[in-house]
């Protein structure tokens, strides 16, 4: 009960024994009170604990805590070489894990001054877009479960494995991949992999207008959505709202366009972008995006070129199994590589790039060492957990439940 | 690693930083292509402010706020802010240098995202803001002490913690390792064996600079 104050605010009336109603009296008048909320509840997607200030049914403070995730990342990675700190980078938002590779190899590529052959930029550019629909699939489908429909979560999961079989295709794992390493990628896309992937951005556009037709003019959907949470351009700018978040709100910023890394510059693709900044133009751009990412998916198959996958640098990537068993340099290369690692050159930078959540970013600062003197990772869902208190003040509990579903946040890169 | 020639942008940008702010900003970089300024900490909150609403700036949005630790330096803490201006498509680092001591005045009144970042450079770093009203702990446990990521921290921590059948609860005990956490450099082949030095271990030692000039000295020599 704490910071309960004795104001009255509601007018209630109470039964006696008999069935007859009666005003409530001053002394039993509800104060505001205080709940918790998880951190084990199935609409806190993952461990959320929510201290949330009541008068009565409406949301007056939210008061997030986190951290229970919280495995100190950025510590383990300062004693990790650059090649060990990697996975990690998966296991941070554990639903879009290649973009987030995709980040700390862009990072140690500008510090050591490397580029990836163009196949290689290619082949993240594509399994960066699959990685956003996966992640698209898990948070309309389960945003939908958390207001009341299970049928988009049933379809759309069906998806998500056909997804993640792609995944495991190139690379032998379905969530922590592993793949996307400074100078290119870990291996090349297997024979058919990339028929199969061409053949399923046919077949998906078709779930997404089932979804469509399941929630866009849904009238329980909507009911719960529309005008729900709303964020101005203003409050997304001062709370450092990024991707679909801020695009919600009116602001046409995408860091695929606006500071292209890899191939983007090459790619022709539409930034959908809403005018409400509630929870439903929130889930009308990630639909969008969603198409757009087939759209880039497309491209990127029909345009990829032949070649190398990784810098031929075997200072920086390992050298082909076949040449170690012949070549002694080669086996030198492929043991510094994986006791020693290779050494940064001096220097710092803080590398984004658009992940599905939002800006994700990595601030690297290197010695000169085999491991990196600071890493720390932003989370693009950390700002907008931040923004959660002035989102929901005034609202439902129930709408704050919608307003979470959201805001799309994974605790894995919230706790770090 | 090639030296790139400043962006304009940024050097435009820094022109004209140094002609409104004058000696606030002590000093300016523009390595790795990114654009980077150093200011005193008592003029932070006027530099923060200048750098969102002037028309030629606007860097509207605080992305992020982190901080490193150098033990050896007098001012062991860089603190780190990270703007993002939409308008120019520029980012600009702001730096600000501390001692575990002395607060550094805290941007929530320009920047409401820094409510929680700078708790969490508290939580991590120790290092308190003056002006944040909500420094509580964010990352770490109920009642965490110490500040983990800072460099005389070990990693393995202090404390460890366990469920016990008889109390009924979770409890905290020092920690206790089997075998010493132990660290591999990994930087020459037999720096395991010994810490004397033995004929050749100073080409361990040698700085090397990344693999283009490694290389480039390789084709040289």
């Amino acid at each position: 009960m704490t910071g309960a104050a004795t104001k009255t605010t509601h007018e209630l009336v109470t039964l006696d024994d008999a069935g007859k109603m009666h005003a409530v009296g001053d002394e039993t008048q509800i104060k505001p009170y205080t709940i918790n909320f998880g951190p084990q509840h199935p609409a806190a997607h993952g461990v959320l604990r929510l201290i949330l200030e009541m008068d009565g049914e409406v949301v007056e403070r939210a008061d997030p805590h986190i951290g229970l995730l919280h495995r100190g990342t950025e510590k383990l990675i300062e004693y990790k070489t650059y090649m060990q700190a990697l996975p990690y980078f998966d296991r941070l938002d554990y639903v879009s894990p290649m973009n987030q590779e995709h980040c700390f190899a862009l990072s140690v590529e500008k510090l050591l001054g490397i580029t990836p052959p163009p196949r290689a930029q290619y082949i993240r550019v594509l399994f960066c877009e699959l990685t956003r629909i996966l992640n698209h699939i898990l948070n309309i489908t389960t945003y939908a479960l958390d207001v009341g429909a299970i049928t988009p979560a049933l379809w759309g999961f069906e998806e998500r494995e056909k997804g993640m079989e792609f995944y495991d295709r190139v690379c032998g794992a379905r969530l922590h991949a592993n793949y996307v390493r400074p100078g290119g990628v870990n291996m090349d896309m297997p024979k058919g992999l990339a028929e199969d992937m061409m053949a399923w951005t046919e077949s998906f556009t078709k779930v997404i207008d089932d979804l469509d037709g399941l929630l866009t003019q849904n009238r329980v959907f909507k009911q719960r959505t529309v005008g729900i949470g709303v964020v101005s351009r203003q409050q997304a700018m001062d709370w450092g709202f990024t991707g679909p978040m801020l695009r919600a709100s009116g602001v046409a910023w995408d860091l695929r366009k606006s500071q292209p890394y890899d191939v983007y510059d090459k790619m022709d693709f539409d930034i959908p972008v809403g005018k409400t900044g509630d929870c439903y133009a929130r889930y009308m751009v990630r639909m969008e995006e969603m198409r757009q990412s087939l759209k880039i998916m497309r491209q990127c198959l029909r345009e990829m070129p032949g070649g190398p996958v990784k810098s031929d640098d075997y200072k920086v990537t390992a050298p082909p199994r076949e040449e170690m068993k012949k070549s002694m340099e080669a086996l030198i290369h492929h043991f510094k590589l994986f006791t020693e690692g290779y050494h940064v050159p001096a220097g710092e930078t803080y590398t984004a790039v658009e992940a599905p959540k939002g800006e994700f970013g990595v601030y690297l600062v290197a010695d000169g060492t085999n491991r990196p003197y600071k890493c720390h990772i932003r989370a693009p869902g950390f700002a907008h957990l931040a923004g959660l208190d002035f989102m929901s003040k005034g609202h439902m509990l129930a709408d704050t439940v919608a307003i979470i579903g959201s805001m799309d946040i994974v605790f894995g890169e919230i706790d770090r | 690693m090639s030296k790139r020639a400043p962006n304009e942008l940024h050097t435009g940008i820094a022109a004209k930083l140094a002609e409104v702010l004058g000696p606030a900003i002590t000093a300016q970089d523009f390595a790795q292509d990114e654009l980077q300024i150093t200011v005193k900490a008592s003029e932070l909150n006027r530099v923060m402010t200048v750098l969102r609403d002037r028309a030629e700036f606007l860097f509207e949005q605080l992305v992020d706020i982190t901080a490193t630790d150098y033990p050896a330096k007098p001012d062991r803490f860089e603190i780190v802010y990270n703007l993002l201006s939409i308008r120019l498509n520029a980012r600009i680092r702001v730096k600000v240098k501390t001692d575990e001591d002395t607060p550094v005045p805290s941007v929530v009144k320009q920047f409401s995202s820094a409510i929680w970042l700078e708790r969490e450079v508290w939580d991590m770093y120790g290092i308190v803001f003056d002006g944040n009203d909500d420094l509580r702990r964010i990352l770490t446990d109920y009642g965490f002490e110490g500040h983990p990521l800072r460099k005389d921290f070990p990693l393995t921590g202090y404390v460890e913690m366990r469920y016990d059948e008889t109390l009924k609860r979770v409890v905290y005990e020092p920690v206790q390792l089997p075998q010493d956490f132990r660290v591999f450099e990994n930087l020459s082949p037999w720096e395991a064996m010994t810490t004397v030095q033995l004929p050749g271990d100073e080409k361990a030692t040698r700085q090397k600079i990344g693999p283009k000039n490694y290389r480039e000295k390789g084709a040289s020599e």
